[in-house]
């Protein structure tokens, strides 16, 4: 059980978390624009989430807070 | 549940201006963590470089200091002797300290100053717009090397890191990669172990992060982490390259 928040106006789209994430459940939301034009990352299956805090930790821009 | 990861508070909230992909700010966020869990948030006073990270005083949330191209090392010694007690580090990249603030750094390092320099090191100059830098790779097209950096023209890249190792006065220097999470995850300790070198007055600490600059590389920021663990590395090996007893 874990809880992935994301502050989606930070988020550049560089999609690195996606690539370090290893139950592969980010993806960018290709149906958003945040504040800064790019497509923000989003969870598409939060059940999964082991709260490792990977993404967290290859993000450049700090953009999540894990809970476990 | 219990919270695992935030956002530190030695950060502000001002998003970075960094390009999609940069590790300018996970090297921010790494030097962040580590003042917050040395407990010296009130301690720190920072002192930012020229290049992409001009803007650095922005999101450390400590007192930082703007100093002119490549003098931060400079700057940080006139405040690190006015305030011996307080956490004195610069932040700078290798078109800063590996190019026209050369002499600064080397010199700050012989002087054994009680400092910690975070050098950011992604073998061009970013915020200029991709042109060859000190640190250049032999090969590597940049908008001033067209054809590939040569070695009979530009010599081969300077290995700071080495090169500081090799002077009295620097206590601890280490070479570090951002290119995966286990490595971010030592990026971090050494550069707590650096500024641990400084709190115990040990001498001059300088912690070197291979970095990627997607932009100017032209290249995805997935694959400019490949390109940094495939080309940096062989030619920038990583480790300890000096340590005294602690």
């Amino acid at each position: 059980m874990a809880k992935l928040t994301i502050n989606e106006d930070a988020c550049k789209g560089c999609s690195l978390c996606t690539r370090v994430c290893p139950k592969h459940i980010l993806e960018l939301n290709r149906e958003k624009l945040n504040a800064k034009g790019y497509h923000p990352i989003h969870c598409i299956n939060m059940d999964e989430c082991i709260g490792c805090a990977s993404c967290a930790r290859m993000c450049p821009d700090v953009v999540f807070t894990v809970e476990r | 549940m219990a919270v695992v990861f935030e956002k530190t508070k030695m950060l502000t909230d001002v998003p970075f201006h960094y390009c999609p992909g940069c590790t300018h700010g996970i090297a921010h966020r790494l030097l962040a963590e580590a003042i917050e869990e040395l407990g010296k948030e009130d301690e720190a006073i920072g002192v930012a470089p020229v290049g992409c990270a001009v803007f650095a005083y922005n999101y450390f949330n400590c007192d930082m200091m703007e100093a002119a191209h490549g003098r931060a090392p400079a700057v940080a010694t006139g405040i690190k002797r006015v305030h011996p007690d307080k956490l004195v580090f610069t932040y700078q990249g290798d078109g800063d300290l590996a190019s026209i603030g050369t002499a600064e750094i080397i010199h700050a390092a012989a002087r054994g100053e009680k400092i910690t320099t975070i050098f950011i090191n992604n073998a061009i100059y970013g915020m200029t717009g991709g042109q060859m830098a000190p640190t250049t790779l032999e090969g590597q097209v940049t908008t001033t090397s067209p054809y590939g950096r040569k070695k009979e023209h530009c010599g081969l890249p300077i290995k700071m890191s080495e090169i500081i190792a090799t002077l009295d006065g620097a206590a601890y220097v280490e070479r570090v990669s951002m290119h995966d999470v286990p490595n971010i995850i030592k990026a971090k300790n050494a550069i707590k172990k650096a500024l641990q070198y400084q709190i115990a007055g040990k001498g001059f600490s300088f912690i070197e992060l291979l970095s990627t600059c997607p932009t100017n590389w032209g290249m995805t920021p997935a694959d400019a982490l490949e390109w940094l663990k495939d080309n940096m590395i062989p030619y920038y090996p990583l480790g300890v390259k000096k340590e005294v007893e602690l």
